[in-house]
């Protein structure tokens, strides 16, 4: 299996376990119980979606590798998550923008991996996409409800925005390893995903009375391990336990 | 439609109204009352009563129905309406000698 295949696993095990973590800080603290329990069971989505794939990464890598090893002990320049999900929650409404603007993303490229020529990849995505596609549903009515709120729920839907819509043009620049999983048919082509994305967010702003951002300056960086400062941050907080006391079990 | 008119209208403090939630399980044939919850409309409510109630698996069919729809009998009237059918034998179908051909119904 080539270098380019296992990148590929590692940056869509990263991207949901980065994720997986940020909505996982709001454990306790949602805005009211059935919400701490839906972002909660969504984060536990996406970890077990990331276990998944850096399972099939740690068998191809060989060498001792674990999927504990792959999370636990890489250094903020060996993540290859986009900027996206490392952003920090802010309020509910960032939180579900972003959820949203980037599960839409997942989804569709879930739906292209359910056709990888890959077996195991197509039967992890397989798995996700359904997990995903509730995710979809789940952010893109707390989306439409903020958006066509009242008045404080819609401001802080247009801050929210401002705040993350420039990290989502890297979503559709592909790293190097993406283009090659593209023309080698096992993974998605992100021109695609970006058609369909870029539909289905308008048809949601639309709904949510939400203006489209004006094309903009994008930032980017994520999938060649140069991060913000906030992934560092998220990392000294996920892996202390494993660094700390190596090899420790429940 | 205005807010006032979609099921689950926000009471004028802001407060979500109360569902009651019924889920079917798998091997089920009616919905069970398995608990509450608040939220914003019906939608909501399915999705909240998925998250909630049907994490382990206990159901593949939800009902939601905003609490103030559901009726009920007063306790304090239990007298009046049950005990009477407690000593009316008749109304039972224990008198039918079945055929031998339909012993096993």
């Amino acid at each position: 299996m080539s270098k380019a295949f296992v990148s590929y696993l590692l940056s869509l095990a990263d991207n949901t376990l980065i994720l997986g973590h940020r909505n996982s800080e709001w454990c306790g603290h949602g805005p009211i119980l059935e919400q701490d329990i839906a972002i909660t069971n969504m984060a536990l989505d996406c970890i077990g979606q990331a276990r998944n794939f850096y399972q099939y990464a740690a068998q191809l890598m060989g060498n001792h590798t674990t999927e504990d090893s792959l999370a636990y002990l890489r250094d903020v320049t060996e993540f290859t998550n986009c900027l996206l999900v490392e952003l920090p929650n802010g309020d509910w409404a960032k939180t579900v923008l972003r959820h949203f603007l980037f599960s839409t993303f997942q989804y569709y490229v879930y739906q292209q991996l359910k056709n990888s020529n890959d077996t195991q990849l197509a039967a992890i995505a397989e798995k996700g996409f359904k997990e995903i596609t509730y995710h979809v549903r789940w952010s893109s009515e707390w989306v439409i409800r903020l958006g066509d709120g009242t008045e404080e729920s819609k401001d802080r839907v247009l801050q929210a925005l401002d705040a993350v819509w420039s990290y989502t043009g890297e979503l559709f620049q592909p790293a190097d390893f993406e283009l090659q999983a593209q023309q080698e048919g096992w993974g998605a082509d992100l021109l695609l995903v970006k058609r369909n994305w870029d539909e289905k967010i308008k048809a949601v702003f639309e709904e949510a009375t939400l203006p489209m951002p004006p094309t903009a300056w994008m930032h980017a960086g994520g999938k060649q391990g140069k991060h913000t400062e906030h992934l560092g941050f998220i990392l000294a907080e996920m892996q202390f336990l494993q660094r700390a006391y190596p090899n420790s079990e429940w | 439609m205005s807010d006032s008119e979609k099921a689950g209208a926000t009471q004028a403090n802001g407060a979500w109204p109360l569902w009651e939630i019924f889920i079917r399980s798998r091997q089920g044939l009616d919905h069970k009352h398995v608990g509450s919850l608040h939220a914003a409309d019906a939608q909501m409510a399915i999705e909240n009563a998925r998250d909630v109630y049907t994490r382990r698996m206990e159901g593949i069919s939800i009902w939601v129905v905003e609490s103030k729809y559901i009726h009920a009998s007063n306790p304090t009237e239990a007298g009046a309406l049950y005990d009477p059918a407690d000593d009316k034998a008749y109304r039972h179908p224990t008198f039918y000698q079945l055929p031998e051909e339909l012993k096993h119904m």
